[in-house]
């Protein structure tokens, strides 16, 4: 793939990624089980929010069609968004949405570790900063994690049930194609396969305090990073998309 | 022109005037948010670092830096927003770490948390959320005074 293609695409996928899930976790806005935690997901969906406006415009940059962070978030439909499938998974119960948070947030935590030595110092910058921020995520998600999977049986059984159904879709983080070895060998960013063993680490670590056991098939739903979705991707762009669809260029 | 451009240490000072949005105790400066502040030819160079990316308090900082500098007959500005080095908390300035406590707030002191209560000087705490109401702060509670209070968390 030729390499400001691969960057673009690149780019999208990791700016849908945190996109979609700001969108989902959003969602628990005034819904969340007590005040804190509805604070905590509000907080947390903000960072994911400010991270893709930082990806998407540098996409935009990087296409060169003079395409703004907006156009590329409200403009596009279902087949151009990038995005892993796990993040467009609907939310189901809070045990569910933080599990789901927990595996996004291992994966992404070394990934902009590891995007903060890229030699696109436009990409070790944002990841810099969002590093940060996801480093915050992870130790909250791992720590309620832990707290669920190791607590009631009503809530250790939820946890398990919510593990069991997303397991699927973890391995389509850890799969690479033409346009991720373009940048690999560029410098730009690692190649996919390579964060699988320090994800494993973190997340066998945390399950384990969790008292909560992997599931053992390593099956992978795939499609996300190259545009073919579930059917929950277009009721998420039908509800985010909807003011600039129906009323084109609205401003706040 | 004929008068001669103000100085960068009196813009600073200017600077220092403009409350942050959301924690008006402190000022823009005290936040460490304003990372440069120089004259190229004409032009009046104003580098901004963001706290968090997704903080809606950014657009509004550049609106006030932007109209306060205008107020001051400053007619050709340009910001510019610096990502790395990432802002951290050790960008707070010492005036703004005892302006924060002396509101209620607890500065930032380590990841593992703050210091001591805000209100009492207690060090019995308790944290119960790792986020609170803006994203620069978490929420904790002293077991001593029973109070509520902030903690500027510590990145």
């Amino acid at each position: 793939m030729e390499k400001n293609a691969a960057l673009f695409q690149f780019l999208c996928r990791m700016g849908d990624n945190t996109l979609v899930l700001g969108h989902r976790v959003s969602e628990w806005c005034g819904h969340a089980p007590v005040i804190e935690e509805d604070i905590a997901l509000a907080n947390t969906a903000l960072d994911l929010l400010g991270q893709t406006q930082l990806w998407l415009e540098l996409a935009g940059t990087v296409e060169g069609k003079g395409r703004s962070a907006d156009d590329l978030a409200f403009l596009r439909d279902v087949w151009d968004f990038r995005n892993l499938l796990l993040v467009e998974r609907p939310n189901g119960d809070f045990g569910h949405t933080l599990l789901r948070q927990f595996l996004f947030d291992a994966w992404q935590n070394i990934i902009l570790a590891r995007l903060t030595e890229s030699r696109d110092q436009r990409i070790a910058e944002i990841a810099e900063k969002a590093a940060k921020e996801a480093a915050y995520h992870v130790e909250r998600s791992s720590g309620t994690v832990i707290g669920l999977g190791d607590g009631t049986d009503e809530s250790h059984r939820r946890m398990q049930a919510a593990l069991d159904r997303l397991w699927p879709y973890v391995g389509e983080m850890f799969c690479g194609d033409a346009a991720d070895q373009t940048l690999a060998a560029a410098g730009i960013a690692p190649r996919p396969e390579d964060l699988r063993s320090a994800w494993d680490a973190h997340v066998n670590a945390v399950l384990d305090a969790a008292t909560l056991a992997r599931p053992d098939s390593d099956f992978a739903h795939k499609g996300g990073r190259d545009g073919t979705h579930t059917e929950h991707l277009g009721y998420i762009l039908a509800d985010m998309q909807f003011l600039q669809r129906a009323y084109p260029g609205a401003a706040w | 022109m004929s008068l001669a451009p103000p100085s960068p240490a009196k813009i600073w000072g200017w600077l220092d005037t403009i409350p942050d949005p959301e924690i008006p105790v402190i000022s823009l400066v005290d936040l460490g948010v304003i990372r440069a502040v120089e004259w190229q030819q004409e032009t009046l160079v104003i580098t901004i670092t963001p706290t968090y990316s997704g903080c809606p308090a950014t657009a509004i900082i550049n609106r006030d830096i932007e109209t306060t500098l205008r107020q001051k007959g400053i007619e050709n500005l340009r910001l510019i927003r610096r990502l790395s080095p990432a802002w951290s908390t050790d960008f707070l300035s010492e005036k703004g770490r005892a302006a924060l406590q002396r509101y209620g707030i607890a500065p930032p002191h380590t990841a593992a948390g703050p210091k001591s209560c805000p209100r009492c000087g207690s060090e019995n705490l308790e944290k119960t959320s790792q986020f609170g109401s803006t994203p620069c702060k978490a929420l904790w509670r002293c077991r001593d005074c029973l109070e509520p209070f902030d903690y500027f968390k510590c990145i």
